[in-house]
């Protein structure tokens, strides 16, 4: 990677957690943890890995995205916004009843998102179905799915890893942000789903472990993930929940709360320093 | 004697036909031998696709296809699609209001032998709730054809429901015509309306022959399309009859009668009384024998149509 690119890349991705936290907190609610965990890649995606088009979000041959951990929905709208799918200053009115960004991802209302989200383990499954029609249409747009560690722990998740195998979807990436919380506790604690890699494995896929907060590693495995033909590939991306700012960092308690004024101040600060 | 064919031979002959003419696709659960579409994936291996033993994936995999452009229609038993799977028909069909369509067999007791686990009598109730979702529950053979081509060509998702037992045609197929979200009015009739729904219509039509002999005028229509309900001809059987019975192979919770009754009290209030399988599990047995244990006969729809008549004022 290239130092320019790699510049942008980390610019972008801090301006994508400063957002995402003014964002959660214009809501006084929502989920920064798992938004912050994934902001890296999610950055990635849309300024270096996904052909989209923020002047005609619905072409038909863009790559999709489904944020199937859809209570990361700031991670997206802060990514949509930067990318100019809608005004960044739209980000302030999240969660409020008038917005058109809702509280999880709503394909109707928001430009730009490809799948309505919000209940887990549905939409993996809606990204295969995706991948699929790619492949009836002998097309070779791809398919993005993002899927939280404590997703997994839903039958349906494993349900649609068995479909995109057995359906040879190699257009389909399965993203895994392995974060290690969830909102009880840790996942381990609270039902285990490892050992991901495994499973996966065993399930069909091309799997690659990555660090999802290092834009060389990232890019690296989404290079890796593409050049396999024949299956579907997962990338579990090793990640910090709550990355970026100091206090939310593997803290269970900032999956889903909000920063107070004081906490907001020093998360902003933090943040600006790394733009 | 009518012909007999199963609404669920009919929807497979109806995918394989319209195959030719309409650019969609079929998903199934591991039943296509059972719901017909196998007869569909004969025609077109390459446009069905088994999702083997995992509806609630298959249901979402079906949002993700309709996302993308593609019609698709995911078929499974009834039970297995409105019950099992009501959440992913909720969020990642409903909510978006994605072009899914959802072709559910073996509804309601006359799955027979199978039993209880397998013979759903909730779906029309819980598929009714879901906004933007039309509800199709035809009669008969040549309705239920005509029932998918309308599916195909309106734009949202359609919840299908067909039978596994043979019932009569009563429709004729060279005139027949199907209007998604309108009644149909098979028999005139002054004293009483009966509005049935799926396999009852022909019951009803019967019930008014019993009660003709009895001196009873009763009026039979046919509501082929649950949601959007024709409110307008319920009204207006309302009006003219003054005393309404529905009947349907479903619970008298949450179907054709609570819609009717909905629309009802809130236009012209008269009299509805229900015929459905009440508050209660099926059981194993063959049809007939079943048919006679929930109540869902003739004898009982002219029962309950003079209960309603007694009740006008």
């Amino acid at each position: 990677m290239d130092k320019a690119k790699k510049q942008l890349l980390l610019k972008t991705a801090a301006q994508v957690r400063l957002d995402i936290i003014d964002a959660v907190h214009a809501a006084k609610s929502g989920h920064p943890g798992g938004s912050l965990s994934i902001a890296d890649v999610m950055t990635y995606l849309y300024f270096a890995e996904m052909n989209v088009d923020p002047k005609d979000p619905r072409f038909t041959n863009r790559d999709r995205l489904v944020l199937s951990k859809g209570h990361t929905a700031p991670a997206l709208y802060a990514v949509l916004a930067e990318k100019g799918f809608f005004p960044r200053e739209d980000l302030l009115t999240l969660r409020k009843a008038s917005s058109i960004l809702q509280g999880h991802p709503d394909m109707k209302k928001i430009p730009g998102v490809d799948m309505t989200t919000g209940s887990l383990g549905l939409g993996i499954s809606a990204a295969c179905g995706m991948a699929l029609a790619a492949k009836i249409d002998g097309v070779d747009w791809r398919t993005y799915a993002i899927v939280g560690d404590g997703e997994s722990e839903e039958g349906q998740v494993w349900e649609a890893c068995m479909f995109a195998a057995h359906y040879k979807l190699d257009n389909l990436c399965l993203i895994l942000d392995l974060n290690g919380l969830q909102i009880d506790g840790p996942i381990t604690e609270v039902m285990n789903p490892t050992p991901h890699d495994k499973k996966l494995e065993a399930f069909g896929f091309n799997v690659i472990v990555a660090d999802g907060h290092d834009f060389v590693a990232i890019e690296k495995a989404f290079e890796k993930a593409k050049s396999v033909k024949g299956k579907p590939s997962a990338i579990i991306f090793k990640t910090v929940k709550g990355k970026g700012v100091s206090f939310m960092e593997n803290q269970v308690s900032w999956h889903g709360t909000a920063p107070n004024d004081e906490l907001y101040e020093q998360a902003v600060k933090e943040l600006q320093a790394r733009l | 004697m009518a012909e007999k064919i199963a609404t669920r031979e009919a929807y497979g002959n109806a995918l394989a036909e319209l195959g030719d003419k309409y650019n969609f696709v079929v998903l199934d659960a591991d039943l296509s031998a059972a719901t017909k579409t196998s007869t569909f994936k004969k025609k077109f291996p390459k446009r069905h696709f088994n999702c083997g033993i995992a509806e609630g994936n298959m249901m979402s995999v079906a949002a993700g296809l309709a996302a993308a452009g593609k019609i698709p229609f995911a078929s499974t038993f009834a039970m297995f699609a409105a019950g099992r799977a009501f959440e992913q028909i909720r969020n990642s069909i409903g909510y978006p209001g994605l072009n899914v369509k959802i072709g559910a067999t073996h509804a309601g007791i006359t799955v027979g032998e199978d039993g209880a686990t397998h013979q759903c009598n909730e779906d029309l109730a819980l598929m009714r709730t879901i906004p933007g979702m039309t509800v199709i529950n035809p009669a008969d053979a040549v309705e239920a054809r005509a029932a998918v081509e309308a599916a195909i060509i309106h734009h949202g998702p359609v919840y299908l429901r067909f039978g596994r037992y043979a019932v009569p045609v009563i429709n004729d197929k060279s005139t027949y015509r199907f209007e998604l979200g309108k009644g149909v009015d098979m028999r005139d009739g002054k004293d009483v309306t009966i509005i049935a729904t799926g396999i009852m219509v022909d019951m009803a039509l019967t019930a008014a022959e019993l009660l003709k002999a009895e001196g009873v005028e009763a009026r039979v229509i046919n509501i082929h399309t649950i949601k959007p309900l024709d409110k307008e001809l319920v009204l207006d059987a309302a009006r003219k009859t003054g005393a309404i019975v529905t009947a349907e192979e479903h619970s008298v919770i949450g179907g054709l009668g609570s819609a009717v009754a909905e629309a009802v009290t809130a236009g012209v209030p008269v009299p509805v009384v229900r015929v459905g399988v009440e508050d209660c599990y099926g059981c194993s047995g063959a049809v007939p024998a079943l048919l006679e244990k929930f109540g869902l006969t003739p004898a009982n729809i002219v029962a309950k149509a003079k209960i309603a008549m007694a009740m006008k004022k």
